[in-house]
This record gives C-alpha cells, sequence and structure tokens, in this order.
C-alpha cells in the first residue's frame, strides 16, 4: 500500500466532462452564416464587392496578427470581423478605404481595449463610423447593382488622391425614400437588386444566414428579434399616423442596413448585455433608434449609430440587470 | 425535449448510462485488505474504539462519533486490525484510517442482531440508532443522515424528499438499487416519514428511468392507513437535478431561500441509497459497511455496478473490472460533473463513492481556453441563477470581495458553467478558489477581531 501517486494520472478539477461547443466553433457558425449575404453582394456587385470584402478582411487579420499576435487568430473572430466590415461598406469604394477601415476596427475597436471580449463597441462598426467621419461622401456613394462581373471605378482610386468618379451612381432605397419620397419595390428589397452596402441589400440572404444562426443556437436570438420587433413596431405605428410620409414596417426591415446589423451586430455578444432581459432592453433600444434617425435625424440610414450607442449602454443595462439569485423570491406562507 | 417538471436552467450533458444501465449488482468479491478512514463523512471525524492487532467482526463498530455532527464507523470485514494511521484518502491528504486485514478464512458472516421495530422507538432513540448505523447522505455529500432528522426546536419537517434523480452521467447505482431493492427503499421512506412527521413523501425520478418509475409506482399504488401520502414524480431528465434545492423546485415549484435549508420550508432530501440503508439497519441490523459502486468510464475494461464493502482500495476494484484500460489518464470518485480526482489508486471506496470513473487521453484532454465573449451560455446554465461569467472575471482579477455582491457563496458548485462555456473557462474552479479564499479570510478575521470595529461594517 505505496499510496504514492500514479505517474499514468492527471489531475484536473471537476467537472470532467468538458463543453461540445467551442468559441471557435461559434466564430465558424457566423461565417457560414455571413456565406449568403456575401453570395449575394457578389452576384450584384461583382469583382468589386470581393475586392472590398478581400481588401477589408485581409487588413483585418493582418492587425491582428501584428497587435495581438498571431495566436489571437486562432479564435477567428478577426476574419468575422474583417467580412463584416466588407459587407457594410459601398461597393465602389476605394480598395484602400476598405483596407483603411478594416484596421481601424481591428485596431481601435479591438485590440486597444485588450482584445476580443473587452470591447465596448462592435469593431466592424467603429471602423464604419471612422471612415463616415473621415470620408463622408466615398462612405455615402452609392452605385447600382451591375451583376457578377462588376468592377467599379472609385475602387481603383489611390490614396488621398481624387477618386475615379463612377459614371451612374443610385440613392439607396432609404434615401430616395427619405429625400425624394419614392418607395422602392419590396420585392427588390427583398432579394437585394437595390444600391446599398455590400452585404445589406438581400433581405433574404441575410435571413438565410439568421436561420442558420438561429438553428446552431449561436447566437442570442433575442437580439435579432427585438431589434427587428421594435423597429417594426414603432415605424408601423408612426406609418399609421402619417401614411405618406413615413415607410412602414415591412419597408423598414427590408431596407437599409437594418437586417445585417439586427443579425449580425446587435447579435455580438461582448457588445451586448448578458442577461436575456437585458438582452430585450438592448435590442428594443437599437431598433428604436434606428427607426429615429432614419425618420428624423439627418440621415437615411441610423442602424449603425443605433447600435453603437446600445453598445456603450450595455455595461449599465448589465450591471443594473444582473440575474435574480436563486432563493431571493418570496417565499410563500409555510403550509 | 420534454415538458416534465423541472428546475430551471441546468445543462443537458450526455448521459453515459447504456454502458451499466442493464448491469444487475454484483458483490465485490472479499480482498486482502481494507482501509476506513475515520472521516468519511461531513463533520468531525470518528474516533477508534478498537485496537491494532485487534480481532473485528463484520459490522462490528470500530470507531464512534465524536459529537453530533460525526458518525459511527463498522468494520466492513471480519479480519484483524494492523494500523490506525494516515491513509490515503478521496481528498487527496492522507487521513487517519483503520486498516484491516481480512481473515481469509472467515465465511464474513455479518455480526447480525434481533430486528427493530423503528416504530416503536421514540424520535430521540431513532436519531441515535440512525447514528450508531453510520448513516450519511449515499448521494456523494456525506452528511450525517441522523443530523436532518434532529428537528430544531419551532420547525415542523411536513415533506420527505427521495431522491432518486441521479443527474451525474455514467452513473447507474441509484438507478439498479430502485429496481433491486425497490421494496426497501420504500420500506426506508416509511420509516423515514414516520419519524420525522412527515404527511408527504415523493420520490423524484428523472424520466429515463421508467422501469424505476413503474417499480416504485406499484409499490405505492396502494394508499396504506396510517402511512404518509406516499407518491413518485417522473421528472425531466437535467443536470444538476439531484441538488436538493433544484430538486425541491423541480417538484414544488418552491425555491428554498438563499443561505436557508430545505428544513426551513419543513422539507427533508434524502438518496434512495440512504432509505435502504435505513431499512438494511432496522430490518437486519446491517449497518453502513458497503455500498452500491457504479464502475464505468471508457478506460474500464468490464463496467459494473458493485457492491463494494467500504474501505476496499480503488486498485481491488479497477482489477476485479479487467483492469485499466492503456489509456487511462483520469480516475474519479463520484460523477463527472462533481466527482473527485485521484492521484492514487491507493484510495479505498468510502461512504459517499457513487462511481468509480476511468477516463482516457481523449476525454482527460482540457478543451483549449479563449476569452470570454460574453455569450451567456454560463448565464442560461447556472441553476442558481448566478453571473458565472462576471464571477469568474472577478475571480480571475482577484477580486474576491466584489464576488460577495454577485452571490458567489451562493454557488453550489455543479460545474454547469464550465461546461456550458465555448471559451473552456474552468470558471466554476476559479469560483471554487475565490470561495476558498473567502472562507479563509472570513475565518481569519473572526479569529483576530479588527483593532477599529468602525474600519469595516
Amino acid at each position: 500500500m505505496s499510496g504514492a501517486a500514479d505517474p499514468r494520472l492527471v489531475v484536473h478539477p471537476a467537472p470532467f466532462l468538458h463543453p461540445q461547443v467551442s468559441t471557435p466553433r461559434i466564430m465558424g457558425d457566423v461565417l457560414i452564416a455571413l456565406a449568403p449575404a456575401l453570395a449575394a453582394g457578389l452576384w450584384f456587385f461583382g469583382l468589386s464587392a470581393l475586392l472590398v470584402v478581400l481588401a477589408a478582411t485581409a487588413a483585418c487579420v493582418a492587425t491582428e496578427w501584428a497587435l495581438a499576435g498571431r495566436a489571437q487568430l486562432s479564435d477567428l473572430s478577426a476574419v468575422v470581423t474583417g467580412i463584416l466590415v466588407g459587407l457594410i461598406l459601398p461597393p465602389s469604394l476605394p480598395l484602400w478605404m476598405a483596407a483603411l477601415c478594416g484596421f481601424v476596427a481591428i485596431a481601435l475597436g479591438k485590440v486597444v481595449w485588450g482584445g476580443l471580449g473587452n470591447n465596448l463597441f462592435n469593431p466592424a462598426l467603429v471602423g464604419r463610423a471612422f471612415m463616415q467621419a473621415a470620408f463622408p461622401i466615398a462612405l455615402t456613394t452609392w452605385v447600382p447593382p451591375q451583376g457578377l462581373l462588376a468592377l467599379y471605378r472609385g475602387n481603383l482610386a489611390l490614396p488621398f488622391l481624387h477618386a475615379p468618379a463612377d459614371a451612374v451612381t443610385a440613392a439607396t432605397p432609404l434615401g430616395q425614400m427619405k429625400f425624394l419620397a419614392v418607395a422602392t419595390p419590396l420585392t427588390d428589397l427583398f432579394w437585394g437588386n437595390v444600391s446599398g452596402s455590400i452585404g445589406e441589400t438581400s433581405a433574404a440572404a441575410i435571413l438565410l444566414g439568421g436561420l442558420y444562426l438561429l438553428a446552431r443556437r449561436a447566437f442570442d436570438w433575442r437580439l435579432p428579434a427585438g431589434m427587428l420587433g421594435a423597429a417594426a413596431l414603432l415605424a408601423e405605428i408612426i406609418h399609421q399616423v402619417h401614411p405618406e410620409k413615413y415607410p412602414g414596417a415591412l419597408f423598414t426591415l427590408l431596407s437599409g442596413g437594418l437586417l445585417l446589423g439586427a443579425v449580425f451586430m446587435a447579435s455580438d455578444p461582448v457588445t451586448s448585455p448578458v442577461s436575456p432581459l437585458g438582452a430585450w432592453i438592448f435590442a428594443a433600444g437599437a431598433g428604436v433608434l434606428v427607426v429615429l434617425i432614419r425618420f428624423w435625424g439627418g440621415l437615411p440610414e441610423g442602424v449603425m449609430y443605433a447600435i453603437l450607442l446600445m453598445n456603450s449602454a450595455s455595461p449599465l443595462i448589465d450591471r443594473a440587470l444582473q440575474p435574480r439569485r436563486f432563493g431571493s423570491r418570496p417565499v410563500k406562507e409555510p403550509r | 425535449m420534454s415538458f416534465g417538471h423541472t428546475f430551471r436552467h441546468g445543462i443537458h450533458p450526455e448521459e453515459h448510462k447504456e454502458a451499466t444501465v442493464g448491469l444487475a449488482s454484483e458483490r465485490m468479491p472479499f480482498v486482502e485488505r481494507y482501509v476506513l478512514p475515520l472521516s468519511q463523512h461531513a463533520g468531525a471525524p470518528s474516533r477508534p474504539v478498537v485496537q491494532v492487532g485487534e480481532r473485528v467482526t463484520r459490522g462490528q463498530q470500530i470507531a464512534e462519533s465524536v459529537g453530533f455532527i460525526s458518525t459511527a464507523l463498522h468494520a466492513s470485514v471480519e479480519g484483524r486490525v494492523v494500523a490506525i494511521a494516515p491513509r490515503p484518502h478521496p481528498s487527496g491528504k492522507l487521513v487517519p484510517a483503520i486498516e484491516i486485514a481480512a481473515d481469509p478464512y472467515s465465511p464474513q458472516r455479518l455480526l447480525a442482531g434481533v430486528a427493530l421495530d423503528p416504530f416503536g422507538l421514540s424520535h430521540e432513540s431513532f436519531v441515535g440508532e440512525l447514528q450508531l448505523a453510520g448513516l450519511v447522505g449515499l448521494g456523494g455529500a456525506a452528511f450525517p443522515t441522523h443530523v436532518k432528522y434532529r428537528v430544531p426546536e419551532g420547525k415542523k419537517i411536513e415533506r420527505l424528499m427521495v431522491n432518486g434523480c441521479e443527474c451525474e452521467p455514467f452513473l447507474t447505482s441509484d438507478h439498479r438499487l430502485m429496481l433491486e431493492r425497490t421494496a426497501d427503499v420504500v420500506r426506508g421512506a416509511e420509516i423515514a416519514a414516520h419519524h420525522l412527521g412527515a404527511r408527504e413523501v415523493v420520490f423524484g425520478v428523472e424520466e429515463n428511468k421508467p422501469d424505476a418509475i413503474a417499480a416504485l409506482s406499484a409499490l405505492l399504488s396502494r394508499p396504506i392507513a396510517g402511512r404518509a401520502a406516499m407518491r413518485v414524480m417522473s421528472l425531466a431528465v437535467k443536470y444538476p437535478q439531484g441538488a436538493e434545492k433544484m430538486l425541491i423546485r423541480a417538484v414544488w415549484g418552491e425555491e428554498v431561500p438563499s443561505g436557508k435549508l430545505p428544513l426551513d420550508l419543513g422539507i427533508v432530501v434524502n438518496n434512495v441509497a440512504t432509505m435502504a440503508a435505513i431499512a438494511d439497519w432496522f430490518d437486519r441490523r446491517q449497518p453502513l459497511i458497503e455500498r452500491l459502486v457504479t464502475v464505468a468510464g471508457p478506460g474500464v475494461r468490464r463496467p459494473a455496478n458493485l457492491l463494494v464493502p467500504l474501505g476496499t482500495t480503488v486498485r481491488a476494484v479497477l482489477e476485479h473490472c479487467g483492469g485499466l484500460d492503456e489509456a487511462t489518464r483520469e480516475v474519479i470518485l463520484g460523477g463527472p460533473m462533481m466527482g473527485t480526482p485521484l492521484a492514487s489508486l491507493d484510495v479505498p471506496i468510502v461512504k459517499g463513492t457513487s462511481g468509480l470513473l476511468a477516463f482516457t487521453d481523449a476525454e482527460a484532454r482540457l478543451p483549449a481556453e479563449y476569452t470570454c465573449i460574453k455569450c451567456g451560455r454560463c448565464v442560461e446554465a447556472c441553476p442558481q441563477f448566478l453571473n458565472p461569467s462576471r464571477l469568474g472575471r472577478l475571480a480571475r482579477a482577484g477580486r474576491f470581495e466584489e464576488m460577495v455582491g454577485y452571490h458567489a457563496t451562493d454557488c453550489v458548485e455543479c460545474g454547469s458553467c464550465s461546461f456550458a462555456c465555448p471559451s473552456g473557462i474552468p470558471i466554476v474552479q476559479l469560483i471554487r478558489v475565490a470561495k476558498g479564499a473567502l472562507r479563509e479570510q472570513a475565518a481569519a478575521a473572526a479569529a483576530q477581531p479588527p483593532a477599529n470595529p468602525e474600519a469595516k461594517k
């Protein structure tokens, strides 16, 4: 009876069963879910879409590698951010701007906060907001979809030189609605045959990705559901009061970046509240802000600022809404 | 997906019960040596009442209770006491134990007495009998049973919960016991309910044990005059349903207030195996000297449900089960969610050992760790409704005092958060370490009253 430790055995603390889901798998699921939106972007905006997304993704991965180290790439979050950055940019954007946007997204959106899990704002939206402030014209120059072989001249502009202007530009459906009071047919909005950011135009493709994430339980469904629900509800109420001036629920849902933002950015777990009730509040707030900005703000689109604003409130919501611990409910009288 | 009764939150690990659920219990043969630690229960260690060199009979008391929260210990084998000295213990420490060399020629008959009518006993002597029998909760925590039956002044017990959940994966010993010793389980519950004055007895069994539910129901279907109302409740399969607060929530929908005990709701919770052990003591005068143990896991060549005499070493049990697979890397006492990892195979099976599991490389490999992405899976897993993600972050930062505000002390250490975490963060271990540090701080503060009472509230 030696009692000596057996050299074969390792001693870990319980539990001895390990999680079946890993963070890289969740990120991989998000990548798969992004595929339809990316494919739709390629279908409508052709080579330009591919180049912009590649430039953004390459910049994100390179920035993560340079600033956070190679090991950090294994969680795939930089790739997710890169593709998202690409999808929320106009297809005719100069490629160097797409790359700069990716760099800012990772550097200022993530690394300076202490890396994945510590950032307050959604990194892709930080990059987009930076670009919007720095290059407002380029970021709001829209082109009509020209199919698989499209290559917009704007892509090839050199840094800080005048972009060769594209012959044809086109307002987004939101812009047309806001400034021209022209409503785009809902079927075009659903399939995505309209101008806009690369990944935001096809509601069908985004919904497909969202359904995949739902089936894989890779995100908190309350976040997209709450944001879409609140936006649709508020828009419909205002529409009922002023039907000629403001669009209704369906147009609100299908136009602009609302679907893409709700499914892929409001649902970012890092920058949204942890508790279920907090998720509802966060999502509803974002949905309401989108409609307020769209209807009464200076911009035709408000998804980016809506989510960023709610991001900033997320820690507060989390602090205020800690889960109710078990056994803190008042007990009924003993029987 | 089931809509049966259950508690909120929790996890659904793979059950892994198929390897042993169909195996009828078998008796572990007697071996040469037995190590009986004096501390196999929560509370003060027992005090030996035998000398080195003394012959002992199977079932003879060899150590007595020291104080009320302590219990007796009996020889699980006929033989000779060869040592009373520190020996390996499941806790990983060397703990004083009575070592017995078995008599190879003994027929190993039980030191039996005349059956005792439990219903004729006063409540005081009933509690004493339970302590004398060395009974502890056999679900794993090994809390002395008699303590639960000494109902404090002003409290009244109205309900008895018999815990047959066995929610830990791999384990099937309680399931087999409910099938093979149904009558003893019910008999024990009758005795217990009588002395508690309970008017309602519920057997909580998860619905993955339909045969056990049927067997119990068959015995309980006829109401017997003078007996408390008894019923089986089928519960949805979920971990950690066997945790007593979760079980009470599942069955009666009531939450035991934070910091309180089931007792405060007038409820006593006991494991099914504890019920059978109560019947053993009164009907056969057999104290707690053996228990049913599930031996399973990919590293075990011949899985089994074994009736093991207490003090048999893990090594002997594994040898009886065909030896360990070469690839074994982890040996665990108890279940895979809350069990104890072993560093040595010379540790004995003790009163609280419900399972003996061997895991190979494939299971023992720790998941790769990533940063927390606040996905909230741990929050949705925590049966105590805590925020494990926040607690883990605070623990890692060493901010233990802040964790009290997030109710770290309510954590039952079930491990659901670690199991749910896609980033492979050992959340429950971080919380355990923090709780340990907080306990030490509290103990130090209690031992040394602060010089300035204003300094800390």
